[in-house]
């Protein structure tokens, strides 16, 4: 971090600090008397005039610490003083400096968007006379000006955090904190928030503290802390981030003999490596250590390893403590594989699929298929019909109209048979939270009828696959989120299904988390299970060997990840992400003629 | 000034907010003012002992004028519909079919009987599965014959002593009178119910949705919550009441002795005791399901157990009556019962009205206590 301590006349700490947390420590007791530590020592200091970044995964302890600076929480010891308050004192006055948006954007679903924010003028004390100017220039900031008499409860998500934002604004705060404030909204909304964001820094020099999971939105922000368990791991800019990274990123090309995924796997069990994903149709991978030459590491001469410009995200995956990514997939078997049948045998075959409720369609003429062994990806923004297909696909819902076949059975005809071949896990993970694991499995493996020499076996399986074995008599409840996700999965795998269905998987869940799943999946699929996911990281469609994006119900491209990026290829973006073509899919800015071509390219795979 | 000013500018707010979510959400306003009505409803029939309209085979073997003219009687009465059948036999097949409830059984050797001087049995035969019901049918018709032989005595048709033995207490005329009693009884109970889940419920789903969260964090005082919460509630349980009680005087037929503005004056210390527990309940609870189950546990079910409507207290130990003395609704089914059966009689309503001031105060006083502005207690 800079420090302005020579330009004497910006130099003012009183003013400048807005938020100054020294040696924090908070501490929760539980039911069971178990005390958890969730802040260990913090110090820490945000400006005015900039956006300072609470990075961290699930049990960090961002939300924490913005609740203590709000003073819904107060510190077990330590000081934290807002704006030059402290705010165990003075937590009123605080309160009537700052702006708050908790996770769940606090509005009144019965409310309309202008008496929402009337409430919070009237509970903020804004005078009345300044009132009408203030709603107008909020509205427009956040593109609601059509919308002041919808109630709060029928917005979109996007919608919903946008005005939590207006309300949380609606006294000109000289702190806005905002909690985790784009989890669960699509890309375009996410980028139409921080740009708002953005301005106001620039334009009123109010300091901002945001937390969030996304790396994407911390290389943004101009100060980061990172957070871990309750630990700051490091702080400064997050050009000071990924300085530290230099030659230690590197993708890996595919080549004639390995697909993308199976280089992946491979890769992500070295031990040079901490970090592997799928970025841009190529393997991205993170070094231990600094290292110029990274071919000579993976002695293997075909593989194309090429250095590229490191991320924040790299900085940060590489910063964590390794026991948070464990997971080591057990190699490639032959013998492994659980299906039967070839690779190019088709197993999901959907044709003129309709789903209307009442008038409203909510899935139009949907044609696609999956092979054995494919990752098929089923992407788009809330309210897409993603939920719906997939209900209809595991026998769930009666379609309007249209054939489903499912591994060989119609749906209209067989359900029951379609569905001992398949395992589904929803969207919440349907787990008995009272249950214990194991009787958690052994419920859901009698459910499938296994017999109980062979469920003994499966849940071994499910102990060692996923490393379950010494939560075995945890109440489901109770575990943390990644393992509740491994719990779920391991539930819907128990009868050896040949397609698995997986329902928005990676929500709720952290970064690690996710890694994990995805190697798994991978995994999974290399062995002849076939799997269709539903997501809305958009990063993780590059996990898929192809995938669907719809909107509003209707077919908007269907391709392989490539395919899709290509899409969105334009002169001045030669190279863009997943992230960039799905907005242009979504805003509609790509052509429909190139649509058109890709169905016919890319759609006749069946 | 100015501070005050901010005060008006935050009630404001959150009046008007509770306001318009009342009127938006149905749930409050069925909870408020449809729960009441249909809780009366089911109630205030459910527990009345009046029968009307028994369906009863009559099997007359005997065709005489005199037992004709007893026969009439019976299809003259209201409570009874007369089913005439040939045979006991037919009458036996509609009752194992429930279609009839009882058989009167008229031998042929009735004339005779009555003429001689000696006693004319009637048999009454009735469905015994249902006990109470059984016992009101019995007196029923017990009355009806009573009536019709001290009718023909005191014609002079018969001697005092030819007259059928009948014991002509008239068991269940006081049904009319038990609705009366009831009803009142009922309002309370419903009344305890509404007020403490106006309160704890929205609360509760202030917690669920996130909004409580957004509340705390804005400078709002914890008395702008109390006041936020009680006052909207106050009004809609209020209007639940007065709903309840025009039912009761409308369609129940109850006599209402008192008078209005102070039935008014004390159900308003009732509805703000309740409330208060509501408020007290909301402090530790932010789920709305467990919010309705304590509530119902807490607050209806010793409404209904100690209060001495349902079951009557000078039977129950010591103990039990200590603890119905801390039940708001025990003072307030006092009230109720004499405001519309008796009317103002002060020396009942005062010291009762005065123990539910105490209460209401000291429920709202540790509400207040426990309303905090953190997350954690």
């Amino acid at each position: 971090m800079i420090n302005s301590k020579h330009s004497t006349e910006e130099y003012s700490p009183p003013q400048n600090v807005i938020l100054d947390i020294c040696d924090l420590h908070k501490y929760f007791v539980g039911k069971d008397k178990t005390t958890t530590h969730a802040l260990h020592g913090i110090s820490l200091q945000a400006l005015r005039g900039q956006v300072t970044g609470l990075v961290g995964v699930d049990g960090a302890g961002k939300t924490t610490l913005i609740r203590i600076a709000t003073g819904l929480l107060l510190p077990s010891s330590g000081s934290v003083k807002v704006l030059g308050l402290d705010s165990v004192a003075d937590t009123l006055e605080i309160q009537s400096l700052i702006g708050y948006m908790p996770q769940k954007f606090g509005l009144y679903q019965d409310l309309t968007v202008v008496e929402n924010m009337a409430l919070y003028a009237d509970l903020q004390g804004v005078p009345p006379k300044e009132r009408a100017e203030k709603y107008a220039r909020l509205l427009t900031m956040t593109d609601l000006q059509k919308y002041t008499k919808r109630r709060a409860g029928a917005l979109s998500g996007g919608m919903k955090q946008k005005l939590g934002l207006a309300c949380a604004l609606i006294k000109s705060p000289a702190l806005l904190l905002l909690d985790e404030p784009t989890v669960g909204v699509d890309p375009v909304s996410r980028r139409e928030l921080w740009k708002i964001v953005y301005e106001l820094v620039k334009k009123e020099g109010i300091g901002v503290i945001v937390s969030t999971a996304y790396m994407d939105e911390a290389e943004r922000c101009d100060h980061v802390i990172a957070l871990h368990q309750g630990e700051i791991l490091a702080e400064g800019t997050p050009q000071d981030f990924i300085k530290r990274m230099h030659d230690r990123v590197y993708t890996v090309s595919p080549t004639a003999d390995d697909k993308v995924r199976q280089i992946y796997t491979r890769l992500a069990t070295h031990q040079n490596v901490v970090d592997t994903t799928i970025r841009a149709g190529k393997v991205r991978i993170v070094l231990k250590t600094s290292n110029q030459n990274a071919a000579v590491l993976f002695e293997d001469d075909r593989l194309q390893v090429q250095p590229v410009e490191p991320s924040f995200e790299d900085a940060f995956t590489a910063m964590i403590p390794a026991a948070a990514h464990d997971f080591q997939p057990d190699g490639i078997k032959p013998e492994n594989r659980q299906a039967s049948g070839t690779e190019s045998e088709v197993v999901i075959d959907i044709r003129k699929l309709q789903k209307n409720f009442g008038h409203f369609a909510a899935v139009n003429n949907l044609n696609f298929s999956v092979r054995r062994g494919e990752i098929f990806g089923l992407l788009g923004p809330n309210g897409a019909g993603k939920s719906t297909t997939f209900r209809m696909l595991c026998g769930l819902l009666p379609a309007s109209s249209g054939d489903i076949s499912v591994a060989g059975y119609n749906l209209h005809r067989s359900r029951a048979r379609a569905r001992s071949r398949l395992g589904y896990m929803a969207q919440q993970f349907s787990l008995y939270g009272q249950l214990s694991v194991r009787e958690n499995l052994r419920f859901f493996g009698k459910a499938y009828g296994l017999s109980a020499k062979h469920l003994h076996q499966r849940i071994e399986w499910a102990y060692a696959e996923f490393g379950l074995e010494e939560w075995q008599n945890k109440a489901a409840g109770m575990l943390p989120g990644g393992y509740k996700q491994r719990l779920a999965m391991a539930a819907a795998l128990l009868h050896e299904p040949e397609i698995l269905f997986l329902d928005e998987p990676t929500s709720g869940v952290d970064l690690f988390a996710r890694r994990e799943f995805w190697l798994r999946i991978n995994s999974f699929a290399e062995q002849g299970v076939t799997v269709v996911v539903t997501t809305h990281f958009m990063e993780e469609a590059e996990y898929c060997d192809r995938m669907l994006i719809m909107s509003q119900g209707e077919t908007l491209a269907i391709g392989t990840p490539t395919d899709i990026r290509t899409l969105a290829c334009t002169a001045e973006n030669p190279q863009p992400t997943m992230d960039d073509a799905f907005i242009a899919l979504a805003e509609g800015t790509i052509s429909t003629s190139s649509m058109a071509q890709n169905q016919r390219q890319f759609g006749g795979a069946r | 000034m100015m501070k005050f000013g901010l005060f008006i500018l935050r009630m404001r707010g959150i009046l008007l907010k509770e306001s318009f979510q009342i009127l938006r959400d149905p749930s409050s306003i069925a909870l408020a003012l449809v729960m009441p009505i249909v809780l009366l409803f089911i109630f205030g029939y459910g527990v009345t002992l009046d029968a009307n309209d028994v369906p009863i085979a009559v099997v007359a073997d005997d065709h005489s004028t005199q037992s004709t003219d007893l026969i009439k009687r019976f299809e003259l009465s209201e409570n009874f519909t007369v089913v005439p059948v040939l045979t006991t036999a037919q009458g036996e097949q509609l009752l194992a079919e429930s279609k009839v409830d009882g058989i009167i059984h008229i031998q042929d050797n009735f004339t005779e009987k009555l003429q001689s001087g000696n006693t004319a049995p009637v048999q009454l035969i009735i469905n015994g599965v249902d006990a109470n019901r059984t016992r009101v049918i019995q007196g029923y018709a017990q009355a009806i014959l009573g009536e019709w032989s001290s009718i023909r005595i005191s014609r002079g048709d018969d001697t005092a002593s030819s007259a059928v033995t009948i014991n002509q207490r008239v068991w269940f005329n006081e049904a009319v009178e038990s609705r009366n009693f009831m009803v009142p009884g009922l309002i309370t109970l419903i009344m305890t119910l509404t007020g403490i889940l106006l309160t704890s419920l929205v609360i509760a789903r202030e917690w669920e949705r996130g909004t409580m969260e957004a509340m705390l964090v804005t400078p709002l005082r914890r008395i702008d919550i109390l006041l936020g919460k009680i006052i909207p509630y106050y009004i809609l349980g209020m209007g639940g009441m007065g709903l309840s009680v025009g039912f009761a005087i409308v369609v129940f037929k109850v006599p209402f002795r008192g008078s209005i503005t102070v039935l008014f004056l004390l159900s308003s210390l009732f509805m703000l005791a309740s409330l208060g527990f509501g408020l007290l309940l909301s402090a530790t609870i932010r789920n709305q399901f467990v919010a309705a189950q304590i509530s119902i546990i807490t607050g209806f079910l010793p409404a209904v157990f100690l209060t001495g409507l349902i079951f009557d207290l000078e039977s129950t130990p010591q103990a039990i009556q200590i603890i119905s003395l801390l039940v708001p609704a025990h003072y307030f089914i006092s009230i109720s019962h004499t405001l519309f059966m008796a009317g103002d009689i002060w020396s009942v309503l005062l010291p009762n009205g005065l123990v539910l001031a105490a209460m209401s105060l000291i429920f709202i006083a540790v509400a207040y206590k426990k309303i905090t502005k953190r997350l954690e207690g």
